[in-house]
């Protein structure tokens, strides 16, 4: 009798648990990476800082939601997203087809082109793939930029790092010779002293099908209600100038693209 | 009805009554699912070798079976997971093995000396060979891997100057030297338990025979330590084999690096159950291979 009444009471938590899922979006977990900056970034003493988490607030607020950040590696922040670890994505993911057949996007928040950084002294003449020749060529895995230089600079000998900081020290100490990632990742990277040893070599013309048309909020695919309240709350900060007021705390540009 | 035993003609006991108490009825509706579960599992990773074996099976074929096999060739869209990443992971496998393979290579000579000191009687070559043991089986292989790759990199200046610079800067150097450092720890302490485990008698016995020591050494305490090494060097081996997944994240492409990647294009869990697959075949055929030697080691004890 043992063994059924804990059959009948794994079943009770699994009913319990699955209630749950009848959702009231009074509250949303938010993943983010916290290891992109000037996007999503950590602070020393841990607070989440940047554009993506400003953005983020602005919309919960806008949505009169209370919202929980939940840091995630960004390997695993799709299946995390799926698992349910959280509720949606805000942490410049790029809403390419690859990524629509797992989960559903918001429209974009922002859209920047990627670009190619080397050293100061580097020889490499220009962002082709005949240029990159046999050049060893850093990028963060499982982005949009690693997919791009897999397919479209095939000719470089591609490293993958798991978060941005490790290309920084290995492209910093001549590991590698060039670092793909966005343009406004590496431009904040090379203001700083850190960057002090790298200039950009160019701006890629970014691949549609590749590198999306710009950075979405994922959300699941069963979640289409919260994902139409965070494209409201969405044209709403654009529409009242919060938008704004965020992107000129962050860039001297307008990062929302055309 | 059980027929009587011929010879005595005794029945054999009454069958003990086994009745359907709810413990069984459970266990029996557990196992229905975990079987069903595997089934599922194994026609699914299957799926994936479909277009592989009709192939292979087209030119045996004949008849309406010929037909029907090269028309699923044809028009089904065998856009499956091994048919796209098959080789990538042939190639991580290939790396894999050969980072083990080197790697516990120059373990095992780096061992032999440090076992050596570590049982030295002065304290000048045992004290150093001890904190060198204690050091690299106290930390992370992780953290030894991210020290030496990483924090080489930083000295970049003062290892160019030196002209080591071009060793530090490939990453597959770097991972080699890490792991043999690591093994070499653990392999100098399985040599020496081994070793000392061989009573002092039979140092005696060979010197009274007029033995000199390099030839009691090879000729009879080594062959004797062996038998005690083994398992546990075949212990190394295994945790070296899934130790050098760690070698994914300071981007070399062995099995777990081409695992992460094709994961990352697919978000296909069984990228991973392929990489256990490949990692527990490894393991495998170790396992069997020493059996083997200890068959052949031991076959003296055996009556």
């Amino acid at each position: 009798m043992r063994v059924l009444r804990m059959a009948a009471a794994a079943v009770a938590i699994l009913a319990v648990v699955g209630g749950a899922e009848a959702k009231d979006w009074s509250k949303v977990r938010i993943g983010t990476e916290g290891a992109y900056p000037p996007f999503n970034s950590l602070t020393a003493d841990g607070q989440l800082i940047g554009f993506d988490v400003d953005i983020a607030k602005a919309l919960c607020e806008e949505m009169k939601v209370e919202c929980e950040f939940v840091t995630s590696d960004w390997d695993g922040i799709i299946p995390g997203l799926q698992a349910g670890k959280f509720d949606a994505i805000i942490a410049s993911m790029s809403i390419t087809e690859e990524r629509k057949q797992k989960v559903d996007f918001t429209n974009k928040y922002y859209n920047t082109p990627p670009a190619i950084a080397v050293p100061k002294d580097s020889k490499i003449a220009g962002t082709s793939d005949a240029d990159l020749k046999g050049i060893a060529l850093g990028a963060q895995s499982s982005t949009t930029h690693s997919n791009y230089a897999e397919e479209k600079l095939p000719s470089a000998d591609l490293k993958l790092y798991p978060t941005p900081d490790e290309y920084k020290l290995d492209i910093a100490n001549g590991r590698i010779d060039a670092v793909v990632d966005d343009v406004v990742v590496l431009s904040d990277w090379l203001a700083t002293d850190d960057g002090a040893c790298c200039k950009i070599l160019g701006t890629l013309t970014p691949d549609l099908v590749i590198n999306g048309e710009g950075a979405g909020i994922a959300i699941r695919k069963e979640d289409g209600e919260l994902k139409d309240m965070m494209n409201e709350a969405l044209a709403a900060i654009l529409a009242n100038g919060k938008y704004k007021e965020i992107n000129d705390k962050y860039f001297t540009f307008d990062v929302y693209g055309g | 009805m059980i027929a009587p035993n011929p010879r005595t003609g005794l029945k054999p006991p009454p069958l003990a009554k086994r009745p359907w108490t709810a413990t069984k009825i459970t266990g029996h509706v557990l196992m229905a699912f975990w079987a069903i579960s595997g089934v599922y599992l194994l026609t699914y990773l299957l799926g994936n070798l479909e277009k592989p074996i009709l192939e292979l099976a087209l030119p045996f074929l004949s008849g309406e079976w010929e037909v029907y096999a090269s028309d699923r060739i044809a028009t089904h869209k065998f856009d499956s997971f091994l048919g796209r990443y098959g080789d990538k992971y042939i190639s991580g496998f290939l790396v894999t093995l050969k980072i083990v393979g080197l790697s516990l290579l120059f373990g095992a000579a780096l061992s032999i000396p440090i076992a050596a000191a570590r049982s030295s009687k002065w304290k000048i070559l045992s004290r150093p060979a001890y904190a060198y043991v204690y050091f690299f089986r106290g930390t992370p292989l992780l953290a030894q891997t991210f020290l030496i790759y990483y924090g080489f990199g930083s000295f970049r200046p003062e290892l160019q100057s030196i002209g080591l610079w071009w060793f530090f800067r490939d990453a597959f150097y770097c991972i080699i030297f890490a792991f043999s450092l690591n093994t070499s720890a653990y392999q100098a302490e399985i040599l020496r338990g081994a070793v000392q485990n061989i009573s002092r008698g039979q140092w005696e016995g060979a010197q009274a025979l007029g033995l000199s020591k390099p030839v009691t050494f090879f000729k009879i305490i080594l062959p004797q330590a062996l038998m005690v090494a083994l398992r546990p060097y075949g212990n190394e081996i295994i945790l070296m084999i899934k130790g050098s997944a760690i070698a994914a994240i300071i981007t070399i492409y062995d099995l777990m690096g081409e695992t992460r990647r094709a994961y990352s294009r697919t978000y296909d869990f069984q990228a991973y159950i392929w990489a256990a697959v490949i990692y527990l075949m490894i393991v495998e055929t170790l396992r069997r291979v020493w059996d083997r030697i200890e068959a052949r080691l031991t076959r003296h004890l055996i009556r």
